[in-house]
């Protein structure tokens, strides 16, 4: 393990942070082509308002996990405990979203109320575990990481807005029962998502 | 309440009536992410069952002592403290799963079916009981990653397990296996359940009704 670890940190990650930025948003998009986030895509995304304030939300955990789990790897490769990383990035989300949840409260109780139970389920938000973890494993400096979080949360900000203002007009029309409902949310994920691959022509 | 009258009850609900995926749609990420082959999706539903039976055996063993406000936090790390063990036993048996499997295995942690079956079920509950429901939610979980596998990896590269079915002929299904189908084949199978469960209300009503007609006759 620890060789391996001594191996990676070697060669640094060299991509731009302009690619990085574009793959983690529109390319390689962590809900539509990752899968990751997919409880509060399906859950939260009926309203574009909410839909927006739960991006920003899981942005801002996003960026600050992020950072933190870079400081977190540096402290276990030090230390050489590498096998506590899972454990060490979990605490650290769960702490963040916990914050969070104290700013938005006492700054903004209408937007608490209305993101309910999904707030404390951010930290079961597999998009921001993932971040962490990624960024980990494909040896990102601290900026890139930075721009990689930024980036993953805005992608998941599109998808979820894209999602909410598709399924407002959904709610207009006649849909036989037997789809209505996540069987019909799903589908129309899946015609996103095979859009989402329209993108991947970005990648050069 | 004796425990051998509701055990087997326990077990089976969670394989159908309240099966993780198809009814009450958690634990969505790994069952759309690794399930485009059928050994993929079989690993990844065991490696979760593994998580979901220990953790639930130790929150169960454990549900007097952790005091309610820290509950959650308590739960996730020994969560993590299980994932953590699956992902190196995992690595240890084969390195290609592994690498197949990716971060995902990591991901366990926050698949919200394990939580919520700590949560709902196995701090509440004495350890034979949720170790019984845990296995049955992760058979449930079992079926559902494998039932996706199955189609996924059938219709878009033409294998099943890695055994070819169709011959060099065929000409794959190549969205199946890409994030799409994943949604696609998802959304399918819950059309499928929920018309399943239709039919099942439905005939239980015929029968619910027969039953009131046939004791309502004697009567008159």
């Amino acid at each position: 393990m620890r060789g391996v670890a001594q191996l990676r940190v070697g060669d640094m990650n060299t991509d731009s942070l302009g690619f990085i930025f574009i793959s983690a948003t529109v390319i390689n998009n962590f809900v539509l082509a990752y899968f990751l986030g997919i409880c509060p895509f399906l859950g939260v995304s009926a309203k574009i308002d909410t839909a927006m304030r739960m991006g920003i939300a899981v942005t801002f955990v996003m960026l600050v996990s992020s950072m933190a789990a870079f400081g977190i790897h540096i402290v276990l490769v030090a230390i050489d405990a590498l096998y506590l990383q899972l454990i060490a990035y979990i605490v650290v989300i769960a702490t963040t979203v916990q914050l969070v949840e104290m700013i938005i409260k006492k700054y903004s109780p209408a937007l608490f109320r209305t993101l309910g139970i999904f707030l404390p389920l951010i930290t079961t938000n597999c998009a921001i575990l993932g971040v962490a973890l990624w960024q980990t494993s494909r040896q990102y400096d601290f900026l890139q990481s930075v721009v990689f979080a930024i980036g993953a949360g805005l992608g998941f900000c599109l998808a979820l807005i894209i999602m909410a203002g598709l399924r407002e007009e959904l709610e207009l029309s006649d849909v036989p029962g037997i789809v209505d409902g996540a069987a019909l949310t799903l589908i129309v994920a899946g015609i996103l998502s095979t859009a989402f691959m329209g993108f991947g022509g970005l990648g050069g | 309440m004796s425990p051998n009258d509701l055990t087997m009850d326990d077990f089976l609900k969670g394989l159908w009536d309240e099966n993780p995926v198809f009814v009450h749609l958690l634990g969505m990420c790994p069952v759309l992410a690794v399930s485009n082959t059928v050994i993929n999706a079989l690993s990844m539903g065991l490696a979760t069952l593994f998580v979901l039976i220990l953790s639930s055996a130790l929150i169960s063993m454990l549900r007097r002592i952790i005091p309610k406000q820290v509950r959650i936090a308590a739960f996730i790390l020994i969560i993590a403290t299980f994932v953590t063990v699956a992902e190196y036993v995992i690595q240890a048996i084969s390195l290609e799963i592994h690498r197949g499997l990716g971060a995902f295995i990591s991901l366990i942690v926050v698949n919200c079916m394990i939580l919520g079956q700590a949560e709902s079920f196995a701090s509440k509950n004495n350890v034979v009981t949720s170790v019984l429901a845990a296995t049955g939610a992760g058979v449930g979980f079992i079926f559902a990653i494998f039932c996706m596998g199955a189609v996924r990896e059938v219709l878009g590269s033409g294998t099943f397990a890695g055994i070819d079915l169709f011959g060099p002929h065929y000409q794959p299904w190549v969205i199946m296996i890409l994030p799409g189908g994943g949604f696609f084949v998802l959304g399918a199978l819950l059309l499928v359940t929920n018309r399943i469960n239709g039919w099942l209300v439905a005939r239980k009503e015929v029968l619910e009704q027969e039953v009131a007609g046939s004791s309502a006759t004697p009567g008159r």
